[in-house]
C-alpha cells in the first residue's frame, strides 16, 4: 500500500509523457486528479496506522531484495516520524498542483516532473534502508535542478547548478558516512532498521564522530543550516513559486528528516558526545537566518532565510535530544515532538508563504518590497491569507507553529539553557519582519509594479510546445485583465487556504498529530537514555 | 468535575472566540450585525463569569501528554473568578460604546471580530492553570491588539504602532517560554501550581521569565513606550486595552505568582521597586501630556505600576482591588475621551478644552473619573491604594509610592482642569477628523456606569469589605492600612488635586521638559540597532560566506579545467595511436588484403571509438563533470564493498 502511494505519482507522470493524445491542457488537472487521489491513500494510511503498528512504530512495511550483495533492499515503511511528513508532502504537493492548474508553459513536462519529484521525495521519507534513501535523496536533487532551470526566471541557469552542485556535494559526503555505517555495522548491512537496533562503531568513538561528520555535512547542506545556507536564497528567488514551495516545504525536511532517522538512531553515542555542536550550529542558524532575513529587500528571498532561522529551531531540539539524554529523557522526548512538529508545521506555512509570493510575482514580476504597498486595498482575500501565514511562521498559538516552537524551547532550556535562551529570542526578530513585511506589502500607498504582459488571459488557450521557456517573456495577452491587481483567483485560493486550514487544525487540536508523534518520538528520545 | 460545569467555563473561551472567527470570516457581509453579536456575546461572556465565580468550573484539552499538566487546563478559583466578572462587564461596556462610536462605514465585523478573541484570549490568561494555555491566551491576545491597534490601517502609522506594541511585548514574551522551560526543568511538569513547588535553581530563572513577560505586558519600566504608540488605535480599543485585558494581565500574572515572589526574595524586591519606579517615572510623565489620550496612557503604566507593587509587597487584595478599580476608571475616562474626539475631532488639550462644559453629562462622568483617579477619599483608588501601602514594607519604598499618588493626583488635576475649563475656539477643533458635534446618549451612559463603578469600590476601605476580598483570594493574614495612613494619602491627594486645580498654568510648563516625550522611554525600543546588525549579517552572508562558497566552486572548476585539459592530451593520444594504426594498415593493405587488414581496420576504428567516447564527456559542463566524478566515485565504493 505504501508502495503504491510512493510510486502512483511517477506511475502518472510515465503516463503522461507517454500518451501524447492526452491535450497538454488537461495534463494539469491529471497532475491534480493524481496528486488528490495520492492524498486520499496517505489519508487511508493514516487512519490505518494505529491498528497497523504491532508495538515496533513501524507499519505498512515492504520488502525487496534489490542488491544482495550489499544487503541493500527495497524496504520501506512508515513510523510516527515519517508519516507525518509524508502526510504535509502529499499535501503540499496537491496544493502545488492545484497551484499550476493555469500554468502554460510546457505543462506536461511540468507535470511530469513534479509527479516524479513527489515519488522520490515520499520515497525518501518511506525509505528503510539506506541506499534506496540515496537514491531518492540524489533524484530530488536531479528533479529539482530541472524545475528551477527550466521553469525559473531571473538567473535561473546559475542557481540551479548552484543548488545541484552545493546539495550534490552534500549527497556525496552522505553517501561516505553510509558506506562507513555499512563498513562499521557489525553485520553488514544498508538496512535502517537494523542499523538502529544494533548501532555500528559503538566502540571506536573516532570512527563514529568521522562518519557522523560525514553524514551531517551531507545533511546539514541540505537543511540547510549556517554557514552552508546560501544556496537557499538564490534557489528561492529563482526557483517558481511551486518549486520554492517544495523546496522549502518537503526538500529541506530531508536533511532534518536524515538527522532523526539515520544520524541520531545509528550513532547514539557520537551523537551524544557532539549534540553541544548542534545545539550551537542550530541556534546560530536561527539567529543569523533571522536576521539575515529582516535586512532582505525581496520577499521572496527573506522567506527562504526564514526557513534557515525555522530549520535552526530544529536542529536546536534535536540537539538538546541529544544533551537531555544524560538527564531527563521527559525533557527530551518534549523537543524531539517539537522538532517533528515543527518538520510538517514549516512544510504547510512556508508552503503557503511561497505560493503567496508567487502572486506578487504573477501580477508584478518582481518580489522586491520597494515596488509593491497597500495591496490590501485591491486584495483583500490575499491580504487576510499572507497575514495568516505570516502570524502562523512568528509562531503565534492557535497556529502550528506554535505547537512546535513551544515544545522545542521548553524541551531544549533544561539541556542546553543559555542557547536556547539566546534561539528565544530569534521568535522577536521573526516576528518583527513578518510584521514589517506585512506593513510594506498590504498597507501604505497602493503600489504595484508596472507590468509586463502576464502568461494568463486569452494566450492561455494557446498551444505552447515547449520552446517558450523564458519566464521572463511571454507572449500572453493582458488586456482582458480587470484591474491592476487582481485578488487570489479560485486556484489560487483552492492552494493556500487548505494550507493555512491545516495549520490553524494542528494549531487548536494538536491532538491528532502529536497521537501519531509522540510514541516515535520518545522512542527516538529513550535511545539517549542513559 | 461535572460536565456541566466545565462546559461553563468552556463556552466563556469559545462562544465569543467562535463568533468574533466567524465576524472576520464572513467579512463585511457581516458589518450590519456585527454590533449585535458582539453585543450578545459579550453579555453571554458576563452572565457566564458570575456563574463561573459561583460553582467555579475546570476544563482542559490535551496538548502535552509526555509530561504531567501540557494541557490546556483551565480552571475559576478566587483570583480568576473576579477577574472573569470584571472582564465581562468592561467588555460589554466597551462593545457598547464601539457601536455608537464607530462611523457606520467602518469594518464592523472586522473590529467585533477582533475584539471578541481579545476578549476570548484574555478569559484564557486569567483562568489558565498550565503554561502552555497561559502562552496561548498571553501571545494571542498581543496579536489581537495588534491587529485593532492597526484598525484604520489606510491611516498612515497605525500599522506601524501595533507593530510596535507587538514585537515590545513578544520581546518580552519571551520570558514566558523561557519561564516554561525552566518549570519543565525544575519539576518536570507544566502546571503553573509547580512555580512555587520547586526548590532549585530553575526557579530563579522561571522567577525571572515571569517578571519580564508581567512588566512588558503591563508597560512597566523599561517597557512603558510601546502605549504610548498604542494610542493611535481607536478608542474603543483604548477603554479596553487599558483597563481589563492587555496591561491587567501583567498585573495578574504577577498576583497569580504571589506565591513565587514570596520565595524568590530578589523576585519580590525587584517587582516592587519596579511598580513603584513605573508609577513615579510614568506618572510624571502623566503629567507632561498634553494630548488627553497621551496622559491617560501613561497613567495607566502607572496605576499598573501600584498593582505591580502590591504583588512585589504581597498585597494581593490591595492588588486585586486596585487592578479592578482602575479598570473601571479608565475605561470609563477612555470612553469620555473617546466619545469627545468623536465629537469634536481632536484629542488634543487644545480642542478638548471645556469639552466638559459643552457636554455637561459626560463632564459629569469624567469629573467624578479624574476624582477616583486622583485618589480622592472615599472613591475606589483611594482605598484600593491604600490597602497596597499597607502591605509595603521600607521607608524608601513607601515614600517613592506615596509620591507617585501624589503625582497621581497631579496629573488627574490637570486633565480636569482641561475637560472643565473654558471652551475652546472653534479653530482649535476637527483637527485630526470631521468630529461630529454629538455626544450620543449610550455613551455617557456606558462611561457614568463604568466610573460609577470603579468609585463604588472605595467600599474596599471598609474593613469587612477588605476582608471578604482577602478570603476570596484565600489570603487572610495580609495587613490592613491603618486610620492615620488613609487619613495621610486623602489628604495628599486632595491637596495636590487642589493645588494642580489652583494653577493648572503652571503644570503645563512639564510640557517642554523631556517627560513630555514619555521620558524618551520609545527610543529604548527603536529596533535601528537590530535592523543595523541585520544589515550588518547580510551583507557578511552575501559577501562573505557565499563568496567563500563561490571561490571553493571555482576553485574546483579550475580543477575540472586541469582535469580536462588532461583529458584532451589523452584524447590526443589515443586518436594519434589510432591514426598510426590505421596508416599501418592502410600499408599494410596496399600489400595484403586480407583477413589481417580486417582486423586491423576493426583495432583501429575501435579505438578510433573510444577516442571519441573519451572525448564525450569533454563537454565543458561542469555539472557534468562532476556527475561523472560522483558516479565514478560511487562506483568505486560499490566496487570496493562487493570485493570485500
Amino acid at each position: 500500500m505504501l508502495t503504491v502511494v510512493v510510486f502512483l505519482p511517477a506511475a502518472v507522470a510515465v503516463l503522461l509523457l507517454a500518451i501524447p493524445r492526452i491535450p497538454d491542457r488537461l495534463c494539469p488537472h491529471v497532475w491534480v486528479a493524481a496528486a488528490a487521489l495520492d492524498v486520499v491513500l496517505v489519508g487511508w494510511l493514516w487512519w490505518r496506522y494505529a491498528d497497523e503498528e504491532a508495538g515496533g512504530g513501524i507499519a505498512f512495511e515492504a520488502r525487496l531484495d534489490w542488491i544482495p550483495t550489499v544487503e541493500a533492499g527495497y524496504h520501506v515503511g512508515v513510523d510516527g516520524v515519517s508519516l507525518p511528513l509524508i502526510a504535509m508532502s502529499a499535501v503540499l504537493f496537491l496544493a502545488c498542483a492545484v497551484w499550476s492548474v493555469r500554468e502554460r508553459q510546457r505543462p506536461r513536462t511540468y507535470a511530469a516532473l513534479f509527479l516524479f519529484l513527489q515519488t522520490v521525495c515520499l520515497g525518501a521519507f518511506a525509505a528503510l534502508d539506506l541506499i534506496l534513501f540515496f537514491v531518492f535523496f540524489d533524484l530530488s536533487i536531479v528533479a529539482m535542478y530541472f524545475v528551477i532551470a527550466g521553469w525559473g526566471h531571473g538567473d535561473r541557469r546559475r542557481s540551479a547548478l548552484k543548488f545541484f552542485l552545493y546539495t550534490f556535494l552534500g549527497s556525496l559526503a552522505l553517501l561516505v558516512g553510509f558506506i562507513g555505517l555499512f563498513l562499521g555495522a557489525d553485520e553488514r548491512t544498508f538496512d535502517m532498521v537494523a542499523l538502529a537496533a544494533d548501532p555500528p562503531l559503538r566502540d571506536s568513538p573516532l570512527a563514529a564522530g568521522l562518519v557522523l561528520l560525514a553524514i551531517g555535512l551531507g545533511l546539514a547542506i541540505k537543511t540547510p543550516v549556517f554557514p552552508f545556507h546560501t544556496w537557499l536564497p538564490d534557489a528561492h528567488t529563482d526557483a517558481p513559486a511551486p518549486g520554492s514551495a517544495i523546496l522549502a516545504g518537503v526538500l529541506l525536511k530531508l536533511g532534518t528528516y536524515g538527522f532523526a532517522r539515520i544520524a541520531m538512531p545509528m550513532l547514539p553515542e557520537a551523537w551524544e558526545r557532539w549534540a553541544m555542536v548542534v545545539v550551537i550550529v542550530g541556534v546560530v542558524s536561527a539567529i543569523w537566518g533571522a536576521l539575515v532575513a529582516l535586512a532582505q529587500t525581496d520577499a521572496k528571498r527573506m522567506i527562504a532565510y526564514t526557513s534557515v532561522n525555522h530549520m535552526g529551531y530544529v536542529l536546536l531540539a534535536l540537539g538538546a535530544v541529544g544533551l537531555a539524554g544524560q538527564a531527563d529523557t521527559d525533557a527530551g522526548a518534549v523537543a524531539a515532538v517539537g522538532a517533528i512538529v515543527q518538520m510538517v508545521s514549516h512544510g504547510l506555512l512556508t508552503g503557503a508563504l511561497f505560493l503567496l509570493s508567487g502572486v506578487l510575482w504573477t501580477r508584478g514580476r518582481t518580489h522586491e518590497f520597494s515596488q509593491w504597498g497597500g495591496l490590501a486595498r485591491p486584495a483583500p482575500v490575499f491580504a487576510a491569507c499572507l497575514a495568516v501565514a505570516a502570524f502562523g511562521a512568528l509562531g503565534l498559538p492557535g497556529l502550528s507553529g506554535f505547537i512546535a516552537e513551544f515544545q522545542i524551547f521548553a524541551g531544549a532550556i533544561q539541556a542546553a539553557p543559555v542557547p536556547a535562551i539566546i534561539a528565544v529570542s530569534g521568535i522577536v526578530i521573526t516576528a518583527g519582519l513578518f510584521l514589517l513585511a506585512l506593513q510594506r506589502l498590504l498597507t501604505g500607498d497602493t503600489a504595484i509594479p508596472a507590468r509586463v504582459p502576464v502568461r494568463a488571459g486569452a494566450g492561455a488557450r494557446r498551444f505552447d510546445d515547449g520552446d517558450g521557456d523564458d519566464g521572463g517573456e511571454d507572449r500572453g495577452r493582458s488586456e482582458n485583465r480587470t484591474g491592476p491587481m487582481p485578488d487570489l483567483s479560485r486556484w489560487e485560493v483552492g492552494a493556500v487556504v487548505p494550507l493555512l486550514a491545516l495549520s490553524v487544525l494542528i494549531g487548536v487540536a494538536p491532538r491528532a498529530l502529536l497521537n501519531v508523534v509522540e510514541p516515535a518520538a520518545t522512542t527516538l528520545a529513550s535511545v539517549f537514555g542513559g | 468535575m461535572p460536565a456541566a460545569e466545565s462546559s461553563v467555563l468552556a463556552m466563556l473561551v469559545l462562544l465569543p472566540a467562535a463568533a468574533g472567527t466567524a465576524l472576520l470570516v464572513a467579512g463585511r457581509h457581516a458589518d450590519r450585525a456585527a454590533g449585535s453579536v458582539a453585543a450578545a456575546a459579550t453579555i453571554t461572556v458576563t452572565g457566564l463569569a458570575v456563574v463561573a465565580a459561583d460553582i467555579r468550573p475546570a476544563v482542559s484539552a490535551p496538548f502535552v501528554r509526555t509530561v504531567d499538566s501540557g494541557a490546556f487546563a483551565l480552571a475559576v478559583d478566587g483570583l480568576s473568578a473576579a477577574m472573569l466578572v470584571m472582564l465581562g462587564l468592561t467588555s460589554l461596556a466597551v462593545v457598547a460604546f464601539g457601536t455608537v462610536d464607530l462611523p457606520a462605514d467602518a469594518a464592523r465585523a472586522r473590529f467585533f471580530g477582533f475584539l471578541l478573541l481579545f476578549v476570548a484570549a484574555m478569559s484564557v490568561t486569567v483562568t489558565a492553570t498550565t503554561l502552555p494555555a497561559l502562552l496561548l491566551g498571553w501571545e494571542v491576545m498581543g496579536a489581537m491588539s495588534y491587529a485593532l491597534i492597526g484598525f484604520h490601517w489606510r491611516t498612515p502609522g497605525t500599522v506601524r504602532a501595533g507593530t510596535t506594541a507587538f514585537v515590545t511585548t513578544r520581546s518580552a514574551d519571551t520570558g514566558l517560554y523561557i519561564a516554561a522551560g525552566a518549570v519543565l526543568a525544575g519539576s518536570g511538569t507544566l502546571g503553573l501550581d509547580a512555580l512555587s513547588g520547586m526548590d532549585n535553581g530553575w526557579r530563579h530563572v522561571a522567577a525571572a521569565g515571569i517578571l519580564v513577560a508581567a512588566f512588558g505586558k503591563s508597560a512597566q519600566l523599561p517597557f512603558s513606550g510601546w502605549l504610548s504608540a498604542a494610542m493611535q488605535g481607536p478608542s474603543p480599543v483604548s477603554a479596553l486595552l487599558h483597563s481589563a485585558t492587555m496591561v491587567a494581565a501583567g498585573g495578574y500574572l504577577l498576583l497569580r505568582a504571589l506565591p513565587l515572589l514570596e520565595i524568590t526574595a530578589w523576585a519580590a524586591t525587584t517587582t516592587a521597586w519596579v511598580g513603584a519606579v513605573t508609577a513615579l517615572v510614568l506618572g510624571a510623565v502623566a503629567c507632561a501630556q498634553s494630548d488627553l489620550k497621551q496622559a491617560l496612557a501613561a497613567s495607566t503604566a502607572a496605576q499598573i505600576g501600584f498593582v505591580v507593587l502590591a504583588a512585589g509587597a504581597g498585597a494581593s487584595a490591595g492588588g486585586l482591588g486596585h487592578l479592578l478599580a482602575h479598570a473601571g476608571v479608565k475605561a470609563g475616562l477612555f470612553v469620555a475621551v473617546g466619545a469627545w474626539l468623536t465629537a469634536l475631532g481632536t484629542s488634543g488639550s487644545a480642542g478638548q478644552r471645556g469639552a466638559g462644559r459643552r457636554y455637561p453629562a459626560m463632564g459629569t462622568a469624567a469629573a467624578l473619573g479624574c476624582a477616583v483617579l486622583a485618589g480622592v477619599p472615599p472613591l475606589g483608588l483611594w482605598a484600593t491604594k491604600d490597602e497596597v501601602l499597607a502591605g509595603v514594607d521600607g521607608a524608601a519604598l513607601h515614600i517613592t509610592a506615596l509620591a507617585a499618588g501624589v503625582l497621581a493626583a497631579v496629573y488627574a488635576g490637570r486633565i480636569l482642569a482641561t475637560v472643565l475649563g473654558p471652551p475652546s475656539p472653534a479653530g482649535a477643533l476637527h483637527t485630526e477628523e470631521p468630529g461630529t458635534l454629538r455626544v450620543p446618549g449610550g455613551a455617557v451612559a456606558v462611561a457614568t456606569g463604568l466610573i460609577v463603578g470603579a468609585g463604588g469600590l472605595g467600599v474596599v476601605a471598609v474593613p469587612a469589605v477588605a476582608d471578604a476580598v482577602k478570603d476570596l483570594l484565600d489570603a487572610p493574614g495580609e495587613p490592613a492600612p491603618s486610620a492615620s495612613m488613609m487619613v495621610l494619602s486623602g489628604a495628599l491627594a486632595v491637596g495636590a488635586l487642589t493645588a494642580t486645580l489652583a494653577r493648572p498654568r503652571r503644570i503645563t510648563e512639564l510640557d517642554r521638559t523631556v517627560l513630555a516625550r514619555w521620558a524618551a522611554l520609545p527610543r529604548l525600543l527603536s529596533a535601528r540597532p537590530v535592523a543595523a546588525v541585520a544589515r550588518f549579517a547580510a551583507a557578511v552572508d552575501d559577501h562573505g560566506i557565499d563568496r567563500a562558497a563561490r571561490r571553493v566552486g571555482a576553485g574546483v572548476r579550475r580543477l575540472a579545467g586541469r582535469i580536462g585539459a588532461a583529458d584532451g592530451a589523452a584524447d590526443r593520444l589515443v586518436h594519434d595511436v589510432a591514426g598510426s594504426v590505421q596508416l599501418a594498415a592502410t600499408t599494410a593493405a596496399t600489400g595484403d588484403v586480407t583477413r589481417v587488414d580486417r582486423v586491423v581496420r576493426g583495432v583501429a576504428s575501435t579505438l578510433r571509438a573510444i577516442g571519441e567516447s573519451a572525448r564525450r564527456p569533454q563537454s565543458g559542463l561542469l555539472h557534468q563533470y562532476y556527475a561523472t566524478a560522483a558516479a565514478g566515485l560511487g562506483a568505486l565504493f560499490l566496487l570496493l564493498l562487493v570485493v570485500r
